[in-house]
């Protein structure tokens, strides 16, 4: 189970732009800090601070493969924190959902009245 | 342009959601400031209705919404309007009471005309970062289901039942 402390590591992390690139870029697969570092244009201390930040989160997971260190994405932590924003999504989404079908209704009432 | 929902946070204190609608910004406009409207389709999961809805569209104009779920569960929300643009711009305070009130959420929808319909932009804006987190952490605990899913176990008697 998740606890609030885990997410609000989890917010704290995902609240900086670079952080949320790095989880992104993940997404597609494995990387080290020196691949990650490329793209950013950052230095490598400068990613692996953000990579410890994502890491205390829970929401990536480091293995130690000879003098790499891999990091990839931790589907549980990336898991519990879309959760809040997945349930408000769908419930916003059938209210518009909803709206569409009374936006939808006036407009044939008003080219009723109209024509 | 798909109607697709988009949300997303930004920043420490936001959260912001965007919506493609096939009409014009004066009807989408009105749909949420006319009370009639927003009685027919602001009302969450299916199942529950909204027997109240006060929605008095002017700048300090009271809003007052109450779900309920036809078998004694509800909650409700108040909030105020503080600035009216039509059919452009709303923006308003809100806080739900569950039945403690939630810290109060600034929002500010704006619509754009865009082709024959409109894109919706609503910024939410809470009072600091730590509120959001924990508006956040509070919804992830209960499973979210805490403000619309699971609202029968959360509704407690006395306010649910009026």
């Amino acid at each position: 189970m998740f606890s609030t402390q885990t997410a609000n590591l989890a917010f704290s992390a995902l609240a900086d732009p670079t952080r949320r690139a790095i989880l992104h870029r993940l997404a597609r697969g494995e990387a080290t800090v020196l691949e990650l570092a490329k793209p950013f244009r950052m230095s490598q201390p400068a990613i692996s601070q953000h990579l410890k930040v994502l890491e205390r989160a829970g929401l990536i997971t480091r293995r130690v493969d000879g003098a790499r260190r891999p990091c990839r994405l931790a589907p549980a932590g990336i898991d519990s924190v879309d959760r809040w924003l997945r349930v408000l999504r769908r419930a916003l989404s059938r209210n518009y959902e909803r709206l569409d079908e009374l936006l939808a209704k006036t407009a044939a009432i008003r080219n009723q009245e109209e024509s | 342009m798909t109607n697709k929902l988009s949300l997303r946070v930004e920043g420490e204190r936001h959260v912001i959601v965007t919506r493609y609608f096939r009409a014009p910004p004066e009807a989408v406009f009105r749909a949420h400031t006319d009370p009639a409207l927003v009685q027919q389709w602001m009302l969450g999961p299916e199942g529950w209705t909204m027997p109240v809805c006060i929605c008095e569209a002017r700048p300090g104009g009271k809003i007052r919404y109450e779900w309920s779920n036809g078998k004694g569960g509800g909650f409700h929300l108040t909030g105020e309007f503080v600035d009216l643009v039509a059919p452009s711009k709303i923006v308003h305070v809100e806080r739900m009471h569950l039945p403690e009130p939630t810290p109060d959420n600034h929002i500010e929808t704006r619509f754009e005309r865009d082709g024959a319909g409109t894109l919706m932009t609503m910024r939410m804006t809470l009072p600091d970062a730590e509120t959001r987190k924990r508006m956040l952490a509070t919804g992830m605990e209960h499973g979210m289901e805490a403000s619309y899913v699971r609202l029968d176990r959360l509704a407690v008697p006395g306010t649910a039942r009026r």
